[in-house]
């Protein structure tokens, strides 16, 4: 006999509200600290125009209503603008994550004309180029002059910065340089540890007392500047006690298509073991959604083991991260070991101490490319 | 901003939010840039009389007319003015 709780018998779910279409891994830059898959120019060929219309209509017909649209480089894709007037005749409000690069006027204007509603640009620039660019070089340039027509074009101006231990003692000069450029919001997001991330963690994870000193910087800056620049700093997860609540669930409201049509709980969940995700080139996003085993695998508890079984938090955190129990523990269903309640917290504790004691960096950074680092995805 | 609500102000939705009707929730939502509102029967009720050519006075008294009540103004006016801190509305000359 056992007993089962209502939580671990869910009931259909909600719609996939959130939908992001990752339309390609292509990408001008080569950023050491993207998190799209290591072995990514593996992957099959991209959906053509048609397909990613018929990915928005059905899922939109689901009830899916925010549309991210990322990469890789979105715009290396000469369709954009036909997908954005899809969406938006759809009912999709429309978010494009873009590094800028092949922003020009004409296609920010077309883009606008298609009824995009938002713009957030990155600086997802490789180390290197962040240096030049904190020295104001060509970089500086190209983005402002981007930043400059995305206000023109009445949009907020957004600002990503991913950021790590090589340039986290830069905050100041990001955000003083966020400010001239007159960006209303910046996200200080520090790099999570996924895809090449993950490879390269060593090198990128700050120390405490660097994650200090650019939380008071950060500080400063919103003492002086109010309302007129919000700034979102985004701790590293791995400083926290407890784990970020993933997606807010696997399976709850995020849907991601990559590239070749592979559909994911979440843009990491691929490198996941023992999970078929299928593809929108075999099924329905209704059929992927609701009735695939990939999808129903990390829904409602019944997966959980202790310590999140019979925590309380559980509702609230959803047991943390998959992909970084996986990565960490060996096994998607323990614990995130973010959290100090799990029997594996001592992982992240030693990576953490080894950022502090500057261990582990003899390897060189392995910048994004199309050839796959050895031994890695 | 809200320092000029008044009864004769015609708020409009904020620049970059939609209002719309979302049979998958049952609900209006208001949707802005990664994220999104389900507004409860009431909110949607002025939100969606909110069209930047009605005046606020106009609203509460459409409001009362449709769900044949009175003294509605208290009520209306505090979530405008909720509504407007949260640029959810703005007001239009």
């Amino acid at each position: 006999m056992s007993t089962v709780t209502r939580e671990a018998l869910p009931g259909r779910p909600g719609p996939p509200l959130w939908l992001l279409l990752e339309l390609t891994y292509r990408c001008p830059l080569h950023c050491v600290f993207c998190y799209n898959p290591t072995d990514f120019s593996h992957v099959g060929a991209e959906l053509d125009t048609a397909e990613w219309l018929r990915v928005l209509r059905e899922a939109r017909a689901l009830g899916a209503v925010q549309l991210g649209l990322s990469g890789g480089e979105p715009l290396v894709r000469d369709d954009l603008a036909i997908i954005v007037a899809e969406a938006h005749r759809l009912g999709f409000y429309t978010n494009l994550t873009t590094s800028g690069i092949g922003l020009t006027e004409q296609r920010l204007a077309a883009l606008r004309d298609a009824g995009l509603d938002h713009i957030q640009l990155s600086f997802q620039d490789s180390t290197r180029q962040m240096n030049d660019f904190l020295s104001s070089t060509r970089t500086f340039e190209l983005k402002s002059k981007v930043a400059a027509l995305i206000k023109k074009y009445r949009y907020p101006m957004v600002l990503n910065v991913v950021i790590h231990r090589l340039n986290i003692d830069h905050v100041e000069d990001i955000l003083a340089m966020a400010e001239r450029m007159g960006a209303e919001y910046v996200e200080l997001a520090n790099t999570q540890y996924y895809g090449w991330a993950w490879l390269n963690r060593a090198q990128l994870l700050p120390s405490r007392e660097q994650l200090r000193r650019a939380e008071e910087s950060t500080r400063r800056f919103r003492e002086r500047l109010g309302s007129r620049m919000r700034i979102f700093f985004v701790v590293p997860d791995y400083f926290e006690t407890r784990p970020k609540p993933c997606m807010k669930g696997l399976g709850r409201i995020f849907l991601a298509i990559s590239p070749d049509g592979v559909a994911l709980p979440c843009h990491a969940a691929r490198m996941l073991p023992g999970l078929a995700f299928p593809s929108v080139r075999e099924a329905s996003i209704g059929s992927i959604w609701y009735d695939s085993p990939a999808f129903n695998r990390y829904r409602g508890e019944g997966w959980m083991k202790e310590p999140c079984r019979s925590c309380p938090e559980r509702s609230a955190d959803f047991g943390g991260c998959r992909c970084q129990a996986y990565l960490l523990t060996g096994a998607a269903a323990n614990a995130d070991p973010v959290c100090n309640l799990s029997p594996h917290r001592h992982l992240v504790t030693r990576i953490v101490a080894q950022a502090e004691a500057g261990e582990n960096r003899e390897q060189a950074l392995i910048f994004r490319d199309h050839r796959a680092p050895p031994g890695a995805g | 901003m809200m320092e000029g609500l008044s009864e004769t102000s015609r708020p409009a939705i904020g620049h970059g939010f939609r209002l719309q009707w979302e049979s998958a929730q049952d609900a209006h939502v208001l949707l802005y840039p990664e994220g999104m509102v389900k507004l409860n029967p009431s909110a949607a009720a002025i939100l969606t009389r909110c069209d930047g050519a009605r005046t606020v006075t106009d609203i509460i008294t459409d409001l009362e007319r449709s769900y044949s009540a009175e003294g509605l103004d208290k009520d209306v006016l505090a979530f405008v003015r909720l509504a407007l801190e949260r640029n959810w509305l703005e007001l239009r000359p």
